[in-house]
């Protein structure tokens, strides 16, 4: 388990891992990698999994649907628009060459 | 069947794994050449962690999985076709409108959590209201830049006395947030069910309320904003939920969203809380009638010769060329004039379009290599040789009062000097002001010739006359 100050450890590394690999991004590159990252925290699709799968009444149950919807939303949609930005940019690459 | 214990170091170790492609992944995306194999390492990720996350609630009540997997099927499905089917050009509000789904997902493992009671410490309790406060003002502001990027609000929203009451909605829900934890740790009557709902209501509508007010040209800084606190709420239930794969991503997300609504946010001259706090565009009122001059209108069999007989054109695209989807015309027209020994290069400003990158990402569709395309630093130098400057649909990034008048609104702004050029063509739909509603200084100097008209319409005008002058 992951206790208080494991977790500000874990939180404080992972701060300066993103501020680390966002900051030498060439501006072309901000809206995909916005989408990216936004992509990314659909990860929170597993923690309302968890959620949902433990509810024990309706209306835990209601939010629990909601939670994972919303989150399976983010996840996909986030996926889905990141990669067609990107593969843009691999074929106008190649054809400058 | 392997033990409880078993499953769990295997789905702790998972998301480990999911969590180091995650960054890998990220990583890879801020570079042009690997950026598509980046985002596919983190799909790798992300797939991983969910189908073990399957595997670990198997044990589940048959119809909580069922609720699952149905969920998972009706988000994923609505979104990958939304996802497949949006046009380029409106992007920015399909990153805006999944961000406040994450947003809102964030929010639901709160209520969850925190509607199941008090099977939690006073810390986690904390943590999970933090979260899910930040999760809801995510959710639904993220939902109004939607609506507003997309036209369903055209309207700011701005009132007198408007930052009391946002003050007094924000103190509200701390304290609606204090009661709820401090409700479920002592067994008080205030807490509970009641205070939960009216916390999370609160929490909405402060979402609400604080995005109304803000114009259309800040909402890119908006939206990365609610980007990173998305990113942070993830991480904060992650905590609640003992998920390292949610803390690790959660907070790489925030940290990085946070640095790239400051770069934004400087791309601008604008500090965060001017974007979150002034109401822009009401200033310019006064500063707006500063500008003397008439616009002069050329026809485009004019300005075609006097491209195609040009050494150097500089073309700076702007939210007008993706509102007409024109991306295509500028590259055909951008060949065509390649081919008349013309030197064609684009300028980007930071935060032309909606987005940072916005157009690069349009540019990119149309096929047009990035090593035409610079940014401000790299071409301001070039535009004093530069014998024409063609602004398609760009008007706030290159208006020269961000440098001279000190009344404007825009003053300080970095802006691509198309002024200096010999000669500037502006593309127009009208003679309107821009988005932010400040009249252009450059519209009216003397080496200034006004092409009305779409986008679209006013390049295929232009490529035709280009073709008959060669």
């Amino acid at each position: 388990m992951i206790d208080g100050v494991i977790a500000l450890y874990i939180f404080m590394l992972a701060a300066f891992t993103g501020y680390e690999v966002i900051s030498r991004v060439p501006v072309i590159l901000h809206t995909p990698l916005m989408s990216g990252s936004n992509f990314v925290h659909g990860i929170v699709l597993v923690g309302a999994m968890v959620a949902l799968a433990a509810a024990d009444s309706t209306l835990l149950r209601v939010i629990g649907v909601i939670g994972v919807f919303l989150a399976a939303g983010n996840a996909v949609g986030g996926y889905v628009v990141t990669e067609r930005m990107l593969k843009m940019f691999v074929t106008a690459g190649r054809k400058k060459g | 069947m392997p033990s409880a214990s078993t499953l769990q170091t295997v789905t702790q170790l998972s998301y480990l794994v999911a969590a180091a492609l995650f960054i890998l992944g990220l990583k890879r995306m801020s570079s042009p050449v690997t950026a598509v194999s980046g985002v596919r390492w983190a799909g790798a990720g992300m797939l991983l962690a969910t189908l073990v996350t399957l595997a670990f609630i198997m044990g589940a009540s048959p119809l909580n999985l069922a609720l699952v997997i149905g969920a998972i099927a009706a988000g994923g499905i609505l979104a990958w076709v939304s996802g497949k089917r949006v046009a380029m050009t409106n992007m920015p509000q399909m990153i805006a409108l999944y961000n406040g789904m994450g947003g809102g997902a964030a929010a639901a493992i709160a209520a969850v959590e925190l509607y199941r009671g008090s099977e939690h410490s006073i810390t986690h309790l904390t943590i999970a209201t933090i979260g899910g406060f930040i999760g809801s003002v995510s959710f639904s502001g993220s939902l109004i830049a939607f609506a507003k990027l997309q036209g369903l609000i055209t309207k700011s929203v701005r009132f007198g006395g408007q930052k009391f009451l946002n003050l007094a909605i924000l103190l509200v829900t701390v304290a609606l947030g204090f009661v709820v934890v401090s409700g479920m740790d002592f067994g008080s009557s205030l807490g509970g069910l009641p205070a939960v709902s009216l916390f999370f209501a609160f929490a909405f509508l402060l979402g609400v309320a604080m995005t109304l007010p803000i114009g259309g040209a800040d909402m890119p800084v908006v939206i990365s904003l609610y980007n990173a606190l998305t990113g942070l709420a993830v991480g904060f239930e992650g905590f609640v939920l003992d998920n390292a794969a949610m803390i690790i991503a959660g907070t790489v997300v925030g940290a990085a969203g946070t640095l790239l609504t400051q770069l934004m946010a400087k791309a601008m001259n604008r500090s965060l809380g001017n974007v979150l706090f002034s109401n822009f565009g009401e200033s310019s009122a006064a500063g707006g009638g500063s500008v003397t001059g008439i616009q002069k209108a050329i026809e485009a069999s004019d300005a075609g010769v006097m491209m195609a007989y040009s050494q150097k054109i500089i073309i700076v695209p702007g939210y007008g060329l993706a509102v007409a989807q024109a991306q295509h015309k500028v590259w055909e027209l951008t060949q065509l004039l390649i081919d008349h020994g013309v030197k064609v290069r684009f300028a980007i400003h930071p935060v032309a379009g909606r987005m940072p990158g916005h157009m690069n990402v349009l540019l990119a569709e149309a096929g047009v290599p990035y090593d035409l395309i610079s940014d401000l630093d790299e071409i301001n130098a070039e535009f004093e040789t530069a014998d024409v400057a063609l602004i398609i649909g760009a008007n706030d990034v290159v208006n020269p009062d961000a440098r001279a008048n000190r009344a404007s609104p825009i003053f300080g702004m970095p802006i691509l000097n198309a002024d200096k050029a010999k000669n500037v063509i502006v593309i127009k739909r009208g003679q309107g002001q821009g988005f932010s509603g400040i009249d252009n200084a450059l519209f009216v100097l003397d080496q200034t010739r006004m092409l009305y008209g779409d986008a679209q319409a006013a390049l295929s005008q232009l490529i035709q006359a280009v073709k008959a002058a060669g």
